[in-house]
């Protein structure tokens, strides 16, 4: 998993009929230290996420395992929002 | 999934017979604003999508999962045609 900020949201009316009624939010991957790393990305929300928030998502395959028993195609999911991290 | 636009077609004659049928198009994927950004690649196009259509691109294992995909050798699906992306500033 990894840890991004919520950009904004996508919208798209017409796609693939597993991905209806899903939201679709812009990521941007962080660093440890918050800092934009990487390009940015589309994924699919399992959690509720807002712009703004800093969340952790999952790719690959099991980006779709949220929806389970759908199958949606996604290769980036958003799986938790996050309070705080914190390095030790 | 990645942004990307759609730039060109790809007409390929002597391919896997899981193909047989399926449009495939040149895709440059882009940043939340439009502007390019990476490197050209092919993708199977599931939602009819159409030149200079700024679309939703599921790569990896994923893609066998987008519509009539199922066992089909692709890692790039086509699964929307994006209407807007709105971005926090």
């Amino acid at each position: 998993m990894q840890l991004a900020r919520v950009l904004g949201e996508v919208v798209a009316t017409m796609k693939d009929a597993n991905l209806t009624g899903l939201k679709l939010l812009v990521l941007q991957p962080l660093s440890a230290s918050g800092e934009a790393a990487g390009r940015t990305l589309v994924a699919l929300d399992s959690v509720g996420a807002g712009v703004g928030e800093n969340v952790f998502f999952v790719r690959g395959r099991e980006a779709a395992f949220p929806f389970y028993p759908g199958e949606p195609p996604a290769d980036a999911t958003i799986i938790g929002i996050v309070d705080h991290w914190s390095l030790t | 999934m990645i942004l990307a636009r759609v730039v060109g077609t790809v007409v390929a004659t002597r391919k896997d017979e899981r193909l047989v049928s399926n449009k495939l198009l040149v895709a440059r994927p882009v940043d939340p604003s439009g502007k390019a950004d990476g490197n050209y690649l092919v993708a199977v196009d599931t939602v009819d999508a159409g030149f200079g259509e700024t679309v939703l691109i599921v790569s990896g294992s994923s893609a066998r999962m987008a519509s009539g995909m199922k066992d089909c050798p692709v890692d790039a699906a086509i699964v929307g045609i994006v209407d807007t992306v709105e971005v926090q500033d």
